[in-house]
């Protein structure tokens, strides 16, 4: 039964590493960069939720909204200020551009709420689950964020597959020259990238915020680099692959402090992802396609 | 009045000047040939018409307004498709959603349709292959999904760069047939091609391209009888 209990709240805390994965490696495929302060854009989420909810006591859902509608509007503005500029330069002043830009959003968030942990109210408010007689207990936070990472996986795919600003987004991430020539307005498609990635982002922070309620500057941080790890464990640009590399990620993560040691879990995590990069470079779902002449 | 207009056209890439100050025009209807050696700037002229290169200096007048500053992405709304060199299709896509992708910018859905019929009609194999994706295809395939792609925007011009690159002799003599088709058809063709003896036999007017000028232009009848062009280009 302890299996079972460390598997579903593996996958629980999975659903929101994929969530934010999928901002990691949506903005690579298509921007073709690493946004490193896509982590912190979690912590910024949750910040607005405890300000409106906590501070001014409105209620979840505004809350919620509230923290959606700042992180996407966040995300466009960086993207404009930071990096469409450097659209031509190398992908390593980039780089550098988007850990400023990760440590410009943590200082400031210490600049305004202060470097004490704030308490955060779960946002959360249905009742756990008790299975087999109290032997499997299965906490609210656990089953939304189950259901809402499904809701959103399925409608994104929806989105990307189906739509035409989704079809645009994979012309642009496999050619962004040809998908000019088809009258893809590359900057426009990069714009809703961001956007779309961090209401991702948003939506994570307050599910990760109501599992693990303490708010930091630092908050997003290491779920982020994990997110990232999973974007690469699945094979960075590839949308099922964050899907899958977040879930798997977190599963390994509860059941190495389930099983081995709540201290060793990380490394043990990344110690996965190194074998698999040994193994298979291109991660789970990454492929190199042979180009043909 | 030319459709197209190319005038005292520069290109430069950093200090390295590709295209020397060249112009050329293009009329309705007709299949203009840009022949020359590798590297002689035919891929960079048409990158530059479309917008994917600016341009340094001079003007592209198209039905009369200049793409110098024109983004790339307004162009095939305009009324001209770009068949790339190395065709580039979305090879992770299917062919129907790569066709797809060439009427982006087109709205209705009736128009769309019947252009794309017209196009399995004209490649009966992409219609065999709709669900297919894209980078399994053949080379040859390929090619015509490139140029089926450029058709779906129901073009008033198109430029193709080296159709015939990479192809069996066989399958070039088929995608040539297909451009003479698309040219009877009503549509203005900007041919960049290596192999000048299928370009100039296609072609109502050539211009023969050496390192970023143009050095003879002429109609093709003649070019391909003329000497210089046959010993450089002809091989004879």
């Amino acid at each position: 039964m302890d299996f079972l209990s460390y598997l579903v709240s593996g996958i629980s805390l999975g659903s929101i590493y994929a969530l934010i994965a999928l901002g990691y490696t949506m903005v690579y495929g298509i921007a073709k960069m690493l946004n490193f302060a896509h982590g912190d854009i979690i912590m910024v989420g949750g910040y607005v939720i405890f300000t409106l909810c906590t501070t001014m006591g409105m209620p979840t859902p505004v809350g919620i909204i509230g923290s959606v509608l700042v992180c996407t509007i966040l995300g466009v503005v960086i993207e404009r200020v930071a990096y469409k500029p450097l659209r031509k330069a190398t992908s390593l002043a980039v780089l550098i551009t988007a850990i400023g830009v990760s440590y410009f959003l943590q200082n400031a968030a210490l600049l305004i709420f202060g470097s004490g942990t704030k308490s955060f109210t779960s946002v959360v408010s249905i009742p756990a689950l008790h299975l087999f007689d109290g032997a499997l207990v299965i906490s609210g936070e656990t089953i939304v964020t189950i259901i809402v990472s499904v809701i959103i996986m399925v409608v994104l795919s929806l989105f990307i597959n189906k739509t035409k600003p989704g079809r645009a987004m994979l012309a642009v991430s496999e050619d962004r020259g040809a998908a000019q020539l088809m009258g893809v307005n590359v900057n426009g498609t990069i714009t809703l990238t961001f956007a779309i990635g961090s209401a991702l982002a948003a939506i994570a922070g307050a599910l990760l915020c109501s599992a693990y309620p303490a708010l930091s500057p630092t908050t997003g941080a290491m779920p982020g680099i994990k997110a990232f790890t999973a974007a690469v464990f699945g094979g960075i640009g590839s949308i099922p692959g964050a899907m899958i590399g977040g879930i798997l990620l977190g599963v390994i993560e509860n059941l190495s402090k389930g099983y081995i040691s709540t201290q060793l879990s990380d490394t043990i995590v990344f110690c996965v992802l190194i074998i698999v990069l040994l193994v298979k470079p291109t991660g789970l779902f990454g492929k190199k396609i042979d180009e043909k002449v | 009045m030319a459709m197209l207009e190319i005038k005292d056209l520069e290109v430069c890439y950093g200090v390295i000047r590709a295209i020397k100050g060249i112009s050329f025009e293009v009329n309705q209807g007709e299949v203009i040939a840009l022949i020359g050696a590798n590297g002689a700037g035919k891929t960079t002229i048409l990158h530059t018409i479309t917008g994917l290169v600016p341009a340094k200096s001079g003007s592209i007048i198209f039905e009369g307004k200049d793409l110098t500053k024109t983004p790339a992405h307004k162009i095939v709304s305009m009324g001209m498709a770009h068949v790339p060199e190395g065709r580039r299709i979305f090879q992770q896509l299917s062919v129907l959603e790569n066709l797809k992708l060439g009427a982006y910018t087109r709205k209705d859905k009736n128009e769309i349709a019947q252009s794309l019929k017209k196009v399995y009609e004209r490649f009966p194999r992409l219609e065999e292959r709709k669900n297919q994706v894209a980078g399994t295809l053949s080379g040859g395939e390929q090619q015509m999904l490139a140029m089926g792609r450029a058709l779906m925007s129901n073009p008033r011009i198109i430029l193709m760069d080296e159709p015939s690159m990479g192809l069996s002799p066989l399958l070039v003599s088929e995608i040539f047939d297909i451009i003479k088709v698309i040219s009877e058809g009503g549509t203005t063709v900007l041919l960049v091609e290596q192999n000048a003896k299928k370009a100039l036999s296609i072609a109502d007017r050539a211009y023969v391209l050496e390192t970023g000028n143009i050095t003879l232009t002429g109609k093709a009848s003649d070019l391909i009888h003329n000497e210089s062009v046959q010993k450089a280009y002809l091989g004879e």
